[in-house]
């Protein structure tokens, strides 16, 4: 798929975001908007998935993927971008996503697995556990022989925690190359800039010395750069080391008023902000 | 009151690591997991046989739960080891989400658990588990009464689906069940049929309650007595029909009395048919130092206490 293409796509997630967000007066569009441009990619272009349809005219979903590229997202706040694009792609109606955090609703707040939301595999919003899990699936396919990949997204104020580098000490050590993990580096958390909050120093020595391989994506909104990071993740897999990509994103980007600043974390928009919003993102595949 | 006999004694952990070698052959997806206590969880029979299916985790038990979660997503069926204490409290969060609330269908297969483990003392003690992974939804606990039977029920989880807790224990005690037993998760053992009180019992406080019933007998009291190895789903239909029939109930586990086997007695019990109930249990206080058999008596864990809680209950009928 060509860039021209994904940015089209991401702009109308980004308008999926927004609406939805705004629609239940609740949830996290910053984080969400921020990562649009990675999981777009991730889903349009990057992962190899099955494409086979059922009757009702979806992807075929399995929970095992066996012979598949996965993702895990382990900052699960940023599920109105998970629930845009698994829709958009085709895993479910986009309909559905008007019903987001609404009650009886299979999108909640959070991914979960006790809806039965196809595309997702493992439930995350307490932080610091995606990258455990997914270095488990990763091993798994090891296993079982499986050649594909494990992707899983984490945030950089999720890097406080510890349990992330018990995760990080794991995948060197047995050797997890078919796993590939990026921190979302958008210097930005709940209370506020994140060096400020709890300086993370130099995330990229630390996985280092943990005996990852590392990549730059210098611009995460830069669909040319995400791209390239991506196919430069796959060239260094199979080399014995897990990767991780260091992802720069503006938190907030597409939306002017939303950028530059952490308020907009778990902030929805009132009407007239909503409008503005919509304003500078074009609309490509239609509202639903 | 009819004879239970033991040969021999064994750890209930050592029965966790037969039933583990045992599914090494039986069942190629099971994998286990564990951090840093190989030796402890009795690990080294099902590693030999099957290198391939164990991932050590280092001490690092958080990571171990997600892992084990993401082994179950890709079909395995992963049992995470390590002390109850560090399998339960310390992980309750990765647990929840990763574990029960994902559906995933990871066992938790811990062990030195409550008092006897002895010497340790209360930082390793944990008395709490059974009540943090009785509150968790969808979690099945089993808590084993002797060697054949924490083998049986290990044996038996791989073929359940669904997350799951196993407890069991460090110190050695009689081993009195049958060797070829067949574990059915969620139903009472009746281990002796009497009229006058029922003692509701868990893990190795079912031996002690078979002391005590012996006991009662020469009293001229006929006790009836219940394994309720597992703790959830708690076989209700079994409890409350004993109870209807004794008309009071003594429940004993190593446990905090808050939270575990006697609570969901008596939960069970006031909704349905109240019955008077008294309680063995350590009763809010961490444990201490001291030999298993010291602890057991310090706070009141043996077959003289369930006789005097029986003597009490059987007053308030």
């Amino acid at each position: 798929m060509q860039i021209q293409n994904l940015k089209e796509i991401a702009s109308q997630v980004r308008r999926d975001i927004v609406r939805m967000v705004h629609a239940c007066q609740s949830g996290h569009p910053g984080g969400s908007l921020g990562c649009a441009d990675l999981v777009t990619a991730l889903y349009f272009k990057e992962m190899m998935i099955d494409e086979s349809r059922g009757k009702d005219g979806f992807l075929q979903f399995s929970r095992a993927g066996v012979g598949e590229d996965q993702f895990f997202l382990s900052n699960g706040h940023i599920s109105p971008l998970f629930y845009s694009v698994l829709a958009r792609r085709g895993y479910f109606a986009v309909s559905e996503l008007a019903t987001f955090r609404k009650i009886n609703s299979r999108l909640q707040g959070h991914p979960a697995t006790h809806e039965h939301l196809p595309g997702i595999r493992i439930a995350s919003g307490s932080l610091g556990q995606g990258l455990s899990v997914a270095a488990g699936v990763a091993y798994a396919k090891k296993l079982k022989k499986d050649t594909t990949t494990v992707f899983v997204l984490m945030g950089d104020g999720e890097q406080q925690e510890g349990q992330i580098w018990e995760a990080a000490q794991f995948a060197p050590h047995y050797k997890l190359d078919n796993l590939v993990a990026i921190v979302d580096w958008n210097n930005q958390q709940i209370d506020g800039p994140t060096e400020k909050v709890m300086n993370n120093r130099d995330i990229k020595a630390k996985y280092e010395a943990f005996g990852w391989a590392t990549i730059d994506l210098h611009d995460g909104n830069d669909l040319q750069q995400v791209t390239d990071a991506l196919a430069k993740a796959r060239l260094l897999e199979g080399k014995g080391k897990p990767i991780v990509i260091l992802m720069k994103s503006e938190m907030g980007f597409g939306v002017d008023f939303m950028m530059h600043t952490h308020k907009w974390h778990g902030t929805a928009p009132n009407d007239e902000q909503l409008a503005k919003a919509l304003e500078q993102l074009p609309e490509t595949l239609g509202d639903y | 009151m009819k004879k239970y006999i033991y040969t021999e004694k064994k750890d209930t952990r050592s029965g966790f690591g037969a039933g583990m070698a045992e599914l090494g052959k039986l069942n190629p997806n099971v994998v286990a997991l564990c951090a840093d206590l190989v030796a402890s969880l009795k690990l080294d029979a099902f590693i030999k046989e099957n290198p391939g299916r164990f991932v050590q985790c280092g001490i690092a038990e958080a990571n171990m739960i997600g892992v084990a979660a993401g082994l179950a997503v890709s079909g395995y069926i992963p049992f995470a080891t390590t002390f109850a204490n560090f399998g339960s409290g310390r992980v309750y969060d990765q647990i929840r989400q990763s574990v029960a609330y994902s559906g995933t269908n990871v066992k938790i297969a811990v062990s030195h658990a409550g008092l006897t483990l002895g010497e340790d003392g209360a930082t390793h003690q944990i008395l709490e588990d059974l009540a943090m992974m009785r509150a968790m939804p969808e979690m099945t606990v089993i808590n084993p009464c002797d060697y054949n039977q924490t083998k049986a029920a290990t044996i038996a989880l791989a073929e359940h689906v669904g997350p799951a807790y196993l407890r069991f224990g460090r110190p050695v005690v009689p081993v009195f069940t049958d060797a070829h037993q067949k574990f059915e998760i969620g139903k009472a053992w009746m281990v002796n049929e009497g009229k006058d009180v029922s003692i509701i019992a868990t893990g190795h406080l079912v031996w002690e309650a078979i002391l005590a019933g012996e006991l009662l007998e020469k009293e001229g009291i006929d006790a009836e007595i219940i394994n309720i190895h597992t703790i959830k789903p708690l076989d209700e239909e079994a409890i409350l029909k004993s109870a209807a029939k004794t008309k009071c109930v003594v429940t004993a586990e190593e446990h905090q009395l808050n939270g575990g086997l006697g609570d969901a007695v008596c939960q069970l019990l006031s909704r349905n048919a109240p019955t008077p109930v008294e309680m063995i249990g350590v009763n809010n206080s961490f444990g201490e130092s001291g030999t298993p058999a010291q602890l057991m008596e310090k706070y009141g864990l043996n077959a003289a206490s369930i006789v005097e809680k029986v003597m009490k209950v059987m007053s308030r009928k």
